[in-house]
């Protein structure tokens, strides 16, 4: 019973990271047709700079909810600055290009942010610059919140533990779906977004700026990843190195949460992120932890069999 | 020019280019070519780098005596990232590009059988001086080690766990990606029944994972005295948070995998009274350990050595002594006067290779106190087993 419990606890936490990662994923690929698999690379960068700006904080005398505040707000400016500029400079140029040219692109533009990221004070040549990357060791996330518990619940002969890590991301992650679910559904910016999305060339010849709602798209696409980065380096303080091969498969599970809730399908993303969290968690703990990864990809299998369409998705649902 | 006559000017300029590398390539035969393959980079990045500084100061040493065999030793240093794949690669070139006459390297076992394998194959004498898994010298009369192995290993932690922390029921939770933990959780747990324990549960895990939830609500639903976790710091550091989040709070026990001044640094206080067995303490009074220790703070600002770095300099040390005695760096005399290293004095204790090519030492158990590892116990290999 305190097993169910807990392993129900932990799952509805992993699956929410899942979500807010899968919701990029499923953005961009509603309006742009195309898998960015620079998302992951994003997320790795939320993470990194998270750990960075939440160092500075502390060390500047800013502490507690406000220097979580602040370390999110400012990451996620960061990162969707990045995102913007990877849009403007490597999709955008590629609008009318085969879709292959821009799946290929977004792999590039994935090996080239791991690479710099993983750049350890290296100098320009001819210049004085020098990039300070976050180089090829794990890094520590400093500690925002205090680490206690936020609930001990008895029940039966032990106790169910649930950790503050746990409450803020799972709080975090509902009021930016929450959010997100506004800006699609209720604002004329969100009726041309799933304009767009519907058919790029009719919504263009309806006033609406195509160019920009894609860009706003991709925009709102890398800042839940960056969020998403904040919240796992909180949840898992040591951070991986850039080239590892961790941010590759959490983004390739995500990828699969957004595929089996509907790729394109914003509520999809977010079930479909639950759904995986439960099935590896519930699999790891009642199965085998041996094959935790294999249960995502199997049911991958299952939904391209069974559903290819996930499980929202089908040809007459609104996308975005 | 006719078209003709460039050509065969252009090809016997590329002739005489060869020529020329060729001979520069044996001009250099005047230094012997020692190779070394370590993770400088990566997740078990502090091995690599302790291992360097231990293998630059045993060859600086012997360099500033005058070199060997009347020859300088020049140490050829490559990356392995942690990767065996990069292992593999990394020794195939000190041996193809380089022509190294002996290689030493990896402190993973899984990096160490990578790269034994191909030091194997092309008869180049390895010594590692910190892979403790059985199978990386099993088989192979080329590769040799001075530290203990895991079927030692995994009886001094359930010796100490059992007889002075009188933990009965222990769980384990390994890395199924790693030799060195898959090995050492069959020797610990064969260990743990011998001695009248028990094992509550066996979870595994892969390294670079980041949530262990699913595997520690089980550990925790069997109330073990005790958690062996025979994996490499960084995945260590991340589980220890993660169970003491858990409201666990029994000791951890580990092996010399979790030798880093980074486990520290990450998991902090939750090590508060755990255990780890490794190769050396630095609190040991022996002159000739303390000897090395002051110069390697005076060479690395005051930073005390690990055990991945005590090793490798005795590894090195290992080697030259082999050089010395038979008097070639031609690889079978080499490898046959490494397996006759008798009484070698290390400063991690004697060296003596056994017919497995394997040294036999004691353990010792640190303990985190204060926030610091202190020594605990000392464990004898067993009169009878090895």
């Amino acid at each position: 019973m305190i097993k169910l419990v807990q392993t129900l606890l932990s799952s509805i936490s992993v699956g929410s990271l899942y979500a807010l990662i899968a919701l990029g994923y499923t953005m961009v690929y509603g309006t742009l047709k195309f898998i960015n698999f620079a998302h992951a690379s994003i997320f790795m960068l939320g993470a990194w700079f998270s750990a960075i700006i939440a160092a500075a904080l502390l060390a500047n005398g800013v502490t507690g909810i406000p220097a979580i505040v602040l370390s999110i707000l400012i990451v996620m400016v960061i990162c969707t600055t990045l995102g913007f500029v990877i849009e403007r400079l490597a999709y955008r140029p590629l609008r009318d290009a085969p879709r292959l040219n821009v799946l290929i692109t977004a792999i590039g533009v994935a090996l080239l942010i791991e690479n710099v990221a993983a750049l350890n004070d290296v100098k320009i040549p001819g210049t004085q610059t020098t990039i300070h990357g976050f180089g090829t060791q794990p890094g520590k996330m400093p500690e925002l919140l205090a680490n206690a518990d936020l609930f001990s619940i008895p029940l039966g002969s032990g106790t169910v533990v649930v950790d503050k890590v746990d409450a803020l991301i799972l709080g975090l992650s509902i009021c930016l779906m929450i959010v997100l679910e506004f800006i699609i559904y209720n604002t004329r910016l969100g009726a041309a977004m799933r304009a767009a999305s519907h058919d790029a060339r009719t919504a263009a010849l309806m006033g609406i700026p195509v160019d920009r709602t894609i860009s706003i798209t991709f925009i709102i696409g890398t800042s839940l990843a960056a969020a998403a980065g904040f919240l796992y380096v909180m949840k898992y303080p040591s951070i991986n190195p850039p080239v590892a091969v961790t941010w590759g498969l959490l983004g390739l599970k995500a990828f699969v949460a957004a595929v089996v809730g509907g790729i394109g399908n914003v509520r999809g993303a977010v079930v479909g992120g639950l759904l995986i969290g439960i099935l590896e968690q519930a699999g790891a703990a009642y199965l085998s932890p041996h094959f935790r990864d294999v249960y995502v990809f199997a049911l991958l299998i299952f939904v391209l069999l069974v559903r290819p369409t996930g499980i929202f998705g089908s040809t007459a649902v609104e996308k975005v | 020019m006719s078209a003709a006559v460039r050509r065969i000017t252009v090809a016997a300029a590329m002739v005489a280019g060869l020529a020329v590398a060729t001979m520069a390539a044996h001009a250099a035969d005047d230094t012997i070519k020692i190779g070394h393959y370590a993770s400088k980079t990566g997740p078990e990045a502090t091995f690599g780098q302790s291992s360097d500084k231990g293998v630059k100061m045993a060859i600086d040493e012997a360099n500033n005596a005058g070199g060997v065999l009347g020859k300088k030793l020049e140490l050829i240093t490559y990356d392995t990232q942690g990767k065996s794949a990069e292992a593999s690669n990394a020794v195939t070139r000190l041996i193809n590009n380089d022509h190294v006459v002996a290689l030493l390297g990896e402190v993973a076992s899984s990096l160490s059988l990578a790269g034994g394998e191909i030091a194997q194959a092309n008869g180049i004498p390895m010594i590692t001086h910190a892979s403790t898994n059985p199978k990386v010298t099993q088989g192979r009369d080329m590769v040799f080690r001075v530290c203990f192995i895991d079927p030692f290993q995994g009886y001094a932690v359930a010796k100490f766990a059992t007889d002075n922390l009188k933990a009965k029921k222990i769980a384990i939770l390994y890395d199924q990606g790693q030799a060195y933990s898959v090995g050492l959780r069959k020797d610990f747990s064969k260990a743990v029944k011998q001695l009248g324990g028990t094992i509550t549960t066996e979870q595994s895990y892969t390294g670079g994972d980041q949530d262990f939830s699913a595997q520690l609500t089980t550990i925790r639903e069997g109330q073990p005295d005790a958690i062996f976790i025979p994996g490499y710091y960084t995945d260590v550091g991340n589980i220890a948070l993660q169970v003491r989040k858990l409201g666990i709070t029994v000791p951890l026990l580990g092996t010399d995998g979790w030798d880093s001044a980074k486990l520290k640094e990450i998991a902090g206080d939750a090590l508060k009274d755990c255990y780890y067995s490794n190769h050396y303490t630095p609190e040991d009074p022996r002159p000739e350990l303390q000897a090395f220790i002051k110069k390697f703070k005076e060479l690395h600002n005051g930073e005390t050595p690990d055990a991945m770095a005590v090793l490798a300099y005795d590894g090195a040390n290992v080697l030259l002594d082999a050089m010395k005695r038979a008097n070639t760096t031609e690889p079978k005399a080499l490898a046959k006067a490494i397996g006759e290293t008798k009484g070698f004095k290390g400063v991690t204790g004697t060296i003596t290779l056994d017919e497995n090519r394997n040294a036999k030492k004691p353990a010792v158990i640190l303990q985190m106190k204060d926030g610091e590892w202190r020594y605990a116990a000392s464990i004898a290999p067993p009169a009878d087993e090895k």
